[in-house]
């Protein structure tokens, strides 16, 4: 029997606004599927383009960045940076074959527990029908060396 | 050590176009020292020589091997293997063997593609539509000519390397400068660096050892060099919308191409600690676009024309996701 296919999300969430209203799920037992896995940054514009990238190349299905609506930056406007970041980088994942709607930007403010729980949720289903990434696997395939530590059972 | 006493030398071309063997012979005169001090042991583009003449020699024979190109075949990943076994020394040569360079961006299309373009297209005359086969059979037996990869690698994803000398080619005074510290190092006058040492190149990037005018970048549009008629001599050419990739690149060139008016399109491979030379490239222009409001950054985005191959021109092969996804498919 296969198991259905659950998608890793990584999440990364800014710590003045998403990743409260994260909190604010919790506290107020908003449910939302276990997939993400979040990691809290001082501002989403310390997004560095990289850990997109190492995410996806670590075997994430989708990766989703939070901060907080546009004027409400903590750190004056570099969410904007973040959005530019965003925009530029799904354009360049795109022709390497991995579809950007893989990569999502969301606002949410620190009461607004409620949305992020929804949008976690919405990504996670949008995520389940484009189906596994299996990134992890093709980058190892390309380094010969570590192609002998590949696990034999899970399919390329 | 050879009869002569001097130490053996190799150098060898994989997936590579040959500019790296010119970069070398590009030392001038410096190229009587290195023959004074060195015997070359196998070097097919400037001697003859045959793969059994080194498959003859000892483990560890060859001092030092300047291994150029990616990997592409089995003839080349072998050739690698073997050199490896024979060699004291060996560094990935150019920026094929480090990163995949031009070669590399063959990891964004599946190689029936690839196949297509070289023996289908308008321009080609192959009516009976003949492929490379990697056997045929002949009345004299056999014949096997090398197998195509589905991706390129680079020469740190198949052998142990010891030093890394990027550049597309190498610039020929950091060459130079190379074979004057391997002189050295023979005569013990000098010692090696590290293991995994980047030789022949700066410890900063382009933008570092350019020399035009930088002011506060804001782009509100991208362009490309055809489109302008004249640009400002003296001003960066990011700040006059042009995509320079000096900010993601490691220095050593004296920062050439941007100096003479052409953008730097990042041959010489990552700077120090980028992990990822396209992740570096996004980050660096998405910073310096002049906008809030997301139809307006789309509409100047849409002036980069080539995402993936302007930023992953030379290191697709040794990004954090080394290929496309087409290139795998069906394997
Ligand atoms: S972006 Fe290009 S032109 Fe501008 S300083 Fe850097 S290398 Fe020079």
């Amino acid at each position: 029997m296969t198991k259905p296919f659950e998608p890793m999300i990584i999440g990364f969430t800014c710590n003045w606004c998403s990743y409260r209203a994260a909190d604010l799920a919790g506290t107020s037992r908003k449910k939302y599927p276990p997939n993400i896995r979040l990691v809290r940054m001082m501002c989403s514009g310390r997004l560095d383009p990289v850990f997109v990238l190492e995410a996806f190349s670590g075997g994430a299905d989708g990766v989703m960045i939070t901060g907080c609506h546009p004027g409400e930056c903590h750190y004056i406007e570099q969410n904007f940076k973040a959005l530019r970041r965003v925009l530029l980088l799904k354009r360049t994942i795109e022709p390497l074959g991995i579809n950007p709607q893989r990569l999502k930007l969301v606002w949410a403010s620190a009461s607004e527990g409620n949305l992020f729980a929804k949008e976690v949720e919405t990504f996670i289903g949008e995520v389940r029908d484009l189906g596994p990434l299996n990134w992890q696997k093709r980058a190892m395939r390309n380094d010969l060396r570590l192609v002998e530590s590949l696990p034999e059972e899970v399919p390329v | 050590m050879s009869e002569n006493g001097k130490p053996k030398f190799a150098m060898y071309w994989a997936a590579s176009c040959g500019g790296c063997e010119i970069a070398v012979l590009n030392i001038h005169e410096k190229i009587l020292d290195f023959d004074a001090n060195f015997e070359v042991a196998f070097w097919p583009v400037a001697m003859d020589a045959k793969y059994k003449d080194v498959e003859a020699l000892e483990d560890g024979e060859i001092l030092l091997t300047l291994f150029n190109g990616g990997i592409r075949n089995d003839e080349n990943e072998h050739i690698a293997k073997l050199l490896r076994q024979k060699s004291q020394i060996m560094v990935a040569f150019g920026s094929c063997a480090n990163e995949g360079c031009i070669p590399g961006l063959a990891n964004l299309s599946p190689i029936e593609s690839l196949f297509e373009t070289v023996y289908n297209t308008v321009s080609t005359e192959n009516e009976e539509g003949i492929r490379p086969q990697s056997s045929y059979e002949m009345p004299e037996g056999t014949i096997h000519i090398p197998e195509m990869y589905p991706v390129l690698r680079t020469l740190d994803q198949v052998i142990d390397v010891d030093y890394y000398m990027p550049g597309c080619p190498p610039e020929s005074h950091q060459v130079a400068a190379v074979v004057d510290l391997v002189i050295s190092v023979v005569k013990g006058e000098a010692v090696l660096p590290p293991k995994g040492t980047v030789i022949g190149a700066g410890n900063s990037t382009v933008c570092d050892e350019c020399e035009r005018t930088r002011n506060v970048k804001k782009i509100k549009k991208f362009v490309r060099i055809q489109d302008i008629e004249r640009f400002d001599p003296e001003i960066c050419l990011l700040e006059q919308g042009l995509i320079c990739n000096g900010p993601a690149t490691l220095s050593g060139c004296m920062a050439k191409c941007p100096t003479s008016g052409a953008p730097c399109v990042g041959c010489y491979g990552p700077g120090p600690r980028v992990l990822d030379y396209g992740a570096r490239m996004v980050a660096a222009l998405a910073s310096v676009i002049d906008s809030r409001d997301p139809v307006e950054i789309e509409a100047i985005l849409d002036g980069i024309v080539d995402p993936a191959g302007t930023f992953y021109k030379f290191n697709l092969a040794h990004s954090l996701l080394k290929t496309g996804k087409a290139s795998w498919n069906g394997n």
